[in-house]
């Protein structure tokens, strides 16, 4: 015990007074206040730019169909009935199509009557029949109602964005298109169905046609490459700098340069994605794979400092106690150390990841923001991905587009739930307490 | 670290190029202004033809001459489009790589100033446009920095309303063209603008205290800017215009209105032509280019009813389109 000097004038009073100790709790509860009203205000935000999103995006997941009348001519699709795919896929479904649309509006002639009339159905509905009758042989030869999708026009004026009451002028749609709209309506000929196309096909310049699974395609290939470089490739090198490097210039100096790499722009990465492996090693343009090796180099120092932060929380006495029953440096950290470090170390991968899932940057460099149509079949075929889709979208003329671009955004924000899920559900796996 | 990644993924990316096989994928790059059409083609091409689609990359014209000029090999890019004429700086380099080209002259682009339907009606010449948005103006035989705030300041004939556009950047090739365009022919026709050094590349320049607002490459957010805001103007294609009739109009220029048979006429005076280049070693070995450059410059793609059209392209005049077509598929190599 310290005998503290009896000098009246440094010892202070504490101030009991019902005033200072209201105000205290003023105090107190204020900031508690400050917290909650914080909280608040980024939810709304969070709230506005959802709420955005989904109003603006969740009409492009039903798309405006009708139906047509066609009659699958035995002598125009398959004149020798042998069914062979080869002679199925030549025939001409644009003019079967034209035909059953004249059937259905006998009374339109002249060809900029009928030019216009054929805009009102989507320009890949040739591609659709043929699809349909490969799929279906025994049909040919009857008369079949089909579900066709009509132009991205037409989806917009049912949906309500391109407006009926501006002067014919002013507008994409016709009055004659709205005339014979409401016409195919009244007959109960239009209905409007779930969007399938834009979760099954690639891009499209024709907004109904296009789709996002060749950018979702892409966006796996292209994270499945930078998980499987960065994870490895970061866990050991935090594994070695925290519980086996000799702690000295050199490897300060890799620590200091580590963390400076994590703050580069991606930009860089992606210029030096292009002068290394596209240039140097002569890997092909537009590549998930080389998408991939861009992202990883950007992602592995994110891994590397949280894989290094979550080893530093593992207790020392885990480490000690391991030794101390006759364990190897080398058993005491995969037995031990490193499941007890994995939770932390799989948080920041995931960050890492995340942050790979949104770039689109390093991947101008290296040729991904690209018009792909044809999905990705493999590591170094032509991809894009999810975030270059929203781009490319976004700065489309055609009205259609406009919802399309939320719409994919809504699946990219899915996309990264699902990661983040998986995270979680990983953790929960190897959470230990202690 | 770095090296230790590099090797690494160096070591497994070499067996893979190894493994890869010969590109059978046409490879078009450039403008971001002929994307849209050279999309469009590439997409009919794939569906309608025995090739793969092409990949059709958006990295702005500069960006794809340089690619398109780097050399001869699978690895290079076999076309590039341009919203400008190809420059002798990078023919020459394309020379020097050994590398022919074809060019193709595909159609024009207008470069519109538009406001939405409620704001006031705009009738400018480009000399009225020059002395709204340049830097620096003559008066009384001096340059001052531009002292115009409102429309009517320029001409009592104009709206009473404070100048406010919203344009492109200047990595932009939009922006490009409509400095070199507008601003220089608003330039050339000033009295007393060429004695005080006002010509070419000096009548480029735009203000940049506040009146012109640089509003990203984005064209469809300075559509929803002018929505929002019907005193303010923007630059950008032809084609969002169009699309966007219902909400939008076009000022006139020298009295001629952003209308699609003035542009393609040539009588609106804010237009550029577009072009694709090919490279002629890749013929024959990249397959289907021929065929691409066929169908790019039939007329179901690039007449006046074609699909291009529908896209916002604006066609040649008949004879021009005939004979270029014909250049275009004899792949008549390109002289400077």
């Amino acid at each position: 015990m310290t005998d503290f000097p009896a000098d009246r004038s440094i010892t202070r009073k504490p101030d009991f007074s019902d005033a200072h100790l209201r105000r205290r709790y003023r105090a107190e509860a204020r900031f508690r206040m400050y917290g909650i009203a914080a909280i608040f205000a980024a939810l709304a935000m969070l709230a506005v730019l959802l709420g955005s999103i989904v109003s603006t995006g969740s009409s492009a997941f039903t798309q405006t169909e009708m139906a047509l009348d066609i009659h699958l001519d035995a002598a125009l699709i398959d004149p020798d009935g042998t069914r062979d795919p080869a002679i199925l896929a030549k025939a001409n479904y644009r003019k079967i199509v034209r035909d059953a649309m004249r059937a259905q509006f006998p009374d339109v002639s002249g060809r900029r009557n009928q030019r216009s009339l054929f805009k009102i159905i989507s320009s890949g509905s040739d591609f659709d029949l043929r699809q349909f009758v490969e799929a279906n042989t025994e049909l040919i030869g009857t008369t079949q109602t089909i579900w066709f999708k009509t132009s991205a026009d037409i989806d917009q004026l049912a949906k309500g964005a391109i407006p009926r009451d501006v002067p014919e002028g002013d507008r994409r749609v016709k009055d004659a298109q709205i005339g014979w709209f409401d016409t195919l309506d009244e007959d109960g000929r239009i209905r409007r169905s779930f969007n399938t196309t834009f979760f099954t096909s690639g891009d499209s310049r024709e907004p109904e046609q296009a789709g996002v699974w060749g950018a979702v395609v892409g966006t796996a290939l292209t994270l499945a490459v930078t998980l499987v470089l960065s994870f490895p490739i970061g866990v050991m090198a935090a594994v070695y700098l925290e519980e086996f490097a000799p702690k000295n210039r050199w490897t300060d100096l890799i620590e200091v340069n580590i963390n400076n790499l994590a703050a580069v722009p991606s930009i860089v990465f992606g210029l030096l994605g292009l002068a290394v492996f596209l240039n140097f090693f002569g890997l092909p343009r537009s590549a998930p794979l080389v998408g991939g090796l861009v992202l990883a180099l950007m992602t592995l120092p994110t891994v590397i400092i949280a894989g290094r932060a979550a080893l530093q929380s593992v207790p020392r006495s885990i480490r000690e106690a391991a030794l101390g029953v006759g364990a190897s440096p080398l058993q005491t950290v995969s037995h031990h150390v490193l499941p007890l470090a994995m939770p932390g170390i799989l948080t920041g991968t995931i960050i890492g990841m995340a942050r790979a899932l949104g770039e689109t940057a390093p991947l101008l460099m290296i040729g991904m923001v690209a018009f792909i149509v044809d999905i990705p079949r493999g590591f170094t075929d032509a991809a894009t991905v999810l975030p270059v889709q929203v781009f490319l979208w976004a700065d489309a003329p055609e009205r259609a587009f406009v919802e399309r671009t939320s719409a994919a955004i809504i699946v990219l924000l899915a996309f990264l739930i699902i990661m983040n899920l998986a995270a979680v559900l990983l953790r929960r796996k190897f959470e230990r307490r202690w | 670290m770095k090296i230790k990644t590099l090797t690494l993924a160096a070591a497994l990316t070499v067996g893979i190029a190894g493994a890869a096989e010969a590109r059978d994928q046409i490879r078009i790059v450039g403008s971001s202004t002929v994307f849209p059409f050279s999309t469009a083609v590439a997409e009919q091409f794939g569906k309608t033809s025995s090739f793969s689609t092409p990949v059709v990359e958006s990295t702005g014209t500069g960006g794809g001459m340089k690619l398109f000029c780097a050399g001869v090999g699978e690895n290079h890019p076999d076309m590039t489009n341009a919203s400008r004429r190809m420059k002798k700086s990078e023919f020459e380099a394309c020379t020097k790589n050994g590398i022919d080209i074809t060019e193709v002259q595909v159609g024009f682009d207008g470069i519109v100033i538009a406001n939405a339907k409620g704001g006031a009606d705009l009738d400018l010449s480009l000399e009225q446009l020059f002395l709204a948005l340049a830097k620096d103006i003559p008066r009384d035989g001096k340059l001052i920095a531009n002292p115009y705030r409102m429309w009517s300041d320029i001409d009592p004939t104009l709206p009473k309303q404070k100048i406010e556009v919203l344009g492109p950047p200047p990595t932009s090739g939009t922006r490009d063209a409509f400095v070199e365009i507008a601003m220089e022919g608003g330039c050339k026709t000033l009295p007393g603008a060429a004695e005080l050094g006002l010509k070419k590349k000096a009548c480029h320049a735009v203000r940049e205290d506040g009146v012109f607002i640089e509003a990203g490459e984005n064209d469809n957010l300075i559509v929803q800017k002018l929505e929002a805001n019907p005193a303010a103007y923007g630059i950008f294609g032809f084609s969002f215009l169009d699309q966007n009739a219902d909400k939008l109009k076009g000022a006139s220029v020298n009295g001629t209105e952003p209308e699609f048979e003035a542009i393609a006429a040539g009588d609106y005076p804010v237009s550029r032509s577009l072009f694709f280049y090919v490279k002629q070693q890749h013929v024959g070995v990249i397959p289907g280019i021929k065929e691409f450059v066929f169908e790019f410059t039939s007329e179901n793609a690039w007449g006046p009813d074609g699909y291009l059209i529908d896209k916002g392209l604006i066609p040649l005049p008949d004879a021009d389109r005939a004979a270029m077509g014909k250049q275009a598929q004899g792949l008549q190599p390109l002289a400077m």
